[in-house]
């Protein structure tokens, strides 16, 4: 301990940001029954850096080209020392991290911590969770096997169908008509650089506002606390927030590693544009109820084909859910009670919707 | 309410969980970094390039001779020809998927299992295979003879 | 100006329509067809159904075989003055055949590379010799091609495709009412349809699969001999003609007057094979004549415990890639070698033909080294596995000591003041 003291002290004399860092010594988190949902963005944080460390250690040995990606994964999985480790925990870390996100969402949700003044929060997390998204849509393709190809392929055909700039869009993202080396090289520029880099301006935008607004406490507990101040419990960041969150951060660490090395990624199969598509195919669980639904929306309703009808609700819905804190003021409690049932409804749906997919031939 | 932060227990419990913070924390990121510095470290066959394979050394085939080599997770079959040219083909036949043979005889592949003969080019000319073996590129780099699958135009 | 009015207005399409429907009929007013059609079988000709007879799209009428003149109306088309000949007698459909199709200079002029030898082959069949002698009973052309919709044989729908041959041969030759008198038997077509050149060409669709045409000949019908029998699966199978040639078996197959090949594996229900076949078990054909005791029964016995060693480490093999696969290794330079270890296998039981144990031998010991290769393979990866495991196990544990301390420093610092 004394001498990470004079590791600070010297590092303080050259920085010279002790009065930066002193806010940082007060601050505090609210302790209640439903304090553990805190814990889910800084598991993502977490996974995320996750994701940079061992996609940065990917990259030292993948390939971006059509005729080297597949060889490349397969080259880092059987020959380079542990290079099964870094591109299990990869993946497994990309679905994990997708997941704790939606959590996360759905915990500021329901404990309504979007509320005034924290709207621009909730709207940065969002932007970051269709950043997460996109990361996994382009992160996806990069092994160049069948299964991506063709998830790829059939993605990028349903952003096609977007009216007006939807053609447009779809070469854009696929940098052409078809799904080629070509895509792979621009999936590849997304997800190690443009993406990257807006994630961690939105992050450092986000981590910003959570330190400079504070800790959210659901509304129950705080007319609670209002009535009876003196059951007010809060704890100190440093060190007691902090070392719980190094717990929760070392049990994601050990989860990840378990299922690296119990459940390794598997590779599958080169892709082969001129194959047929296989049979039953079906996107990752993130994006399943999206595709589920659209398969299930008629092909055509009145005038609109079924999927560009299908697009512009889910279109909509994001819009929407990108902005909720506006709306939660509405109507002496109406507002807040619609984001509620939403919440609940979007949930179910999304996961039904999800094993509904799985379940279906 | 705050909860203090200055303990009042004995120092000596406090020495012991800092070291065991410590030690543990040490030796959990040393079992991190081991495979990361292990994975630093290039292994020795430094690509697994492309489609390609290093089929033969220049020299390992006699004029009018063949060998067996492994391409992806099937074998291949590379012919020194009478004239001094490679050809490398697919041995996998089209029929049934016995491994195929080159005839120095016939100068044609033969698939000893239903007696299908196939030309230099991996052509089915008789018996039963219904399509061409799979042709290859193949270059001499150097000493080597390097097989790759043909690209796509 | 003239062609313009020809060309515009109604006579211009209206003679289109002419055109085209005599291009379509193929030729001028066709009179015979006009009655035939509306007649009741066995009269009925439709023209639909001449439509679609080979010899109505390369121009031929119904002249061309039963003689008349379609151009006339009414009976005057059947007059004897015009070469009427009226319905065929099965006796001279072959030679009516015959006289186009054995005509090669005719031939050519519409398909240059068919053959012109079907007539005189039919004459040395069994078929022709029959009828030859006045058999009615007997299979004629128009049995098999068909009678007014003959299509060529490459055409999926003609009973000549390779896919339609046995069943337009089992027509007679399975029915046993049909076939009373004549001393052959009638089982072929369900023996034959339980083999495996049956399946191979009937359920994976391989047209290079023998059926009854490929081994009897189509036109010169005739079972094969049985010194010739074993020419005839040659044909195919080289490798085991060959090996079968330098084995004992040979000359005492011809002694006794024994077919090759058919002893052991039947002629119309050739089966799967299996190593059961072999050796001194239920299933074993060498039980045929060799007993206990004997040499042969001595070879057969060891030959079959060759190729059962070479299998079980094979399959033993493919258990260990198996779990090795399941638990996330990669394995794929192991399971070539199986591949490999599977040809060697193939080639022994191929082997087994020549009725050595020492040849058998020397393709089973080849197949166990590459099998045993391959195990290593899978054990390695195994052991590669279980090292992982380890690294799970220990880095999981400093993971755990972590949480512990963490834990306890939490309970340390939170204390309440005593």
């Amino acid at each position: 301990m004394g001498l990470l003291i004079r590791a600070r002290d010297w590092l303080d004399e050259r920085f010279s940001w002790a009065e930066l860092i002193a806010p940082l010594r007060e601050k505090t988190v609210p302790v209640h029954r439903l304090s553990y949902w805190y814990f889910l963005g800084g598991i993502t944080l977490f996974l995320f850096i996750v994701q940079v460390c061992t996609g940065i250690l990917l990259l030292l040995y993948y390939r971006p080209s059509a005729d080297g990606a597949f060889e490349s994964v397969q080259f880092i999985m059987t020959r380079v020392q542990f290079g099964w480790l870094v591109r299990s925990i990869h993946s497994w870390s990309a679905n994990l991290m997708i997941f704790t996100a939606l959590a996360h969402m759905f915990s500021v949700l329901f404990l309504r911590s979007y509320r005034k003044p924290r709207e621009l929060t909730w709207v940065s997390g969002m932007l970051l969770l269709f950043l997460v998204l996109g990361f996994g849509f382009s992160g996806y393709l990069l092994p160049w096997n069948t299964l991506a190809f063709f998830a790829t392929k059939v993605g990028t055909q349903i952003v096609g169908q977007v009216p007006l700039v939807g053609h447009w869009l779809m070469i854009f993202l696929r940098g052409g008509e078809d799904v080629t080396g070509a895509t792979l090289t621009r999936f590849f520029g997304f997800h190690v650089a443009v993406l990257p880099g807006l994630a961690t301006l939105l992050i450092a935008l986000h981590l910003l506002l959570v330190q400079r607004l504070g800790i959210s406490v659901p509304p129950r507990v705080e007319r609670q606390w209002q009535i009876h101040p003196e059951q007010a419990r809060e704890m100190k960041f440093f060190p007691s927030f902090f070392l719980r969150e190094l717990m929760a951060w070392y049990i994601a660490l050990g989860v990840l590693g378990a299922l690296a090395a119990l459940s390794p990624w598997g590779l599958g199969v080169k892709a082969d544009p001129f194959s047929p598509a296989p049979a039953g195919i079906k996107p990752e669980w993130y994006f399943l109820f999206m595709f589920q639904t659209l398969k299930l929306i008629p092909a055509r309703l009145w005038f609109v084909d079924g999927e560009v009808l299908g697009i512009f609700v889910f279109g909509l819905a994001g819009l929407i859910w990108l902005l909720l804190p506006f709306f939660d003021h509405l109507g002496q409690g109406r507002g807040r009670r619609l984001i509620l049932g939403g919440g609940i409804f979007a949930l179910a749906y999304m996961a039904a919707m999800t094993i509904y997919g799985y379940v279906a031939k | 309410m705050q909860i203090p932060e200055s303990p009042r227990v004995q120092p000596e419990r406090r020495r012991l969980v800092e070291i065991l913070l410590g030690g543990g924390l040490v030796a959990s990121v040393a079992s991190f970094l081991y495979p990361v510095l292990r994975y630093l470290v290039p292994p020795a066959v430094p690509e697994l390039g492309g489609d390609e394979v290093v089929a033969a050394k220049v020299g390992e085939l006699k004029l009018n001779g063949s060998k067996i080599f492994r391409f992806g997770n099937r074998p291949g079959i590379l012919i020194l020809t009478a004239e001094g040219e490679y050809q490398a083909l697919s041995a996998t036949c089209t029929h049934l998927g016995c491994t195929v043979q080159f005839r120095s005889d016939l100068h044609e592949i033969w698939c000893a299992c239903h007696n299908g003969l196939y030309d230099l080019n991996g052509r089915n000319i008789s018996g039963p295979p219904p399509r061409p073996l799979e042709a290859f590129q193949v270059q001499v780099r150097g000493d080597e003879v390097v097989v790759r699958r043909k690209r796509e135009a | 100006m003239w062609r313009n009015r020809l060309l515009s207005g109604f006579p211009g399409p209206f003679l289109a329509v002419w055109f085209l429907a005599g291009v379509a009929y193929g030729q001028a007013p066709n009179t015979c067809v006009d009655c035939h059609s509306a007649l009741d079988p066995p009269y009925q000709v439709t023209q639909e159904q001449f439509s679609h007879d080979i010899h109505a799209q390369k121009g031929l009428t119904c002249a061309s075989c039963h003689g008349g003149d379609p151009s006339k109306a009414d009976m005057d088309a059947m007059s004897k003055a015009a070469g009427f000949r009226g319905k065929i007698e099965r006796q001279q459909v072959p030679s009516l055949c015959g006289r186009c199709h054995s005509d090669a200079a005719y031939m050519r002029q519409f398909n240059p590379s068919l053959r012109t030898d079907q007539y005189s082959q039919y004459l040395t069949s069994v078929h022709g010799k029959r009828l030859a002698k006045g058999d009615q009973k007997v299979a004629v052309c128009t049995d098999c091609h068909g009678l007014h919709d003959i299509r060529p044989p490459s055409d999926t729908r003609s009973g000549v495709h390779p896919l339609n041959v046995a069943q337009t041969c089992a027509r007679c030759h399975a029915d046993a009412s049909y076939m009373k008198g004549y001393s052959i038997p009638t089982d072929q077509f369900a023996d034959y349809s339980a083999s495996v050149h049956h399946e191979a060409l009937a359920v994976r669709g391989d047209l290079s699969a023998p059926t009854c045409s490929t081994c009897h000949g189509n036109h010169g019908a005739a079972p094969p001999g049985v010194g010739t029998v074993q020419n005839v699966c040659s044909t195919c199978h080289v490798f085991q003609a060959q090996l079968f040639e330098s084995s004992p078996h040979k000359a005492a197959f011809q002694a006794a007057s024994l077919p090759g090949c058919v002893v052991c594996h039947g002629n119309h229900r050739v089966s799967r094979t299996s190593d059961a076949m072999l050796g001194a078990g239920p299933q074993s054909v060498c039980l045929q004549c060799h007993i206990e005791g004997d040499p042969g029964h001595q070879v057969a016995g060891e030959m079959h415990q060759r190729l059962t060693a070479l299998e079980v480490a094979i399959t033993s093999g493919d258990q260990l890639l198996a779990r090795a696969e399941s638990s996330g290794m990669e394995v794929g330079q192991a399971r070539l070698e199986q591949d490999q270890a599977r040809d060697a296998l193939i080639k022994a039981r191929v082997t087994i033909h020549t009725s050595q144990v020492a040849r058998v031998d020397e393709d089973v010991q080849g197949g166990l080294k590459i099998a045993a290769k391959a195990y290593q393979g899978g054990q390695n990866a195994l052991a590669e596995r279980n090292y992982r495991r380890k690294g799970l196990g220990l880095s999981l544990l400093t993971i755990v000591i972590v949480l512990i301390a963490l834990f306890l420093m939490i309970r340390q610092i939170e204390r309440k003041p005593s």
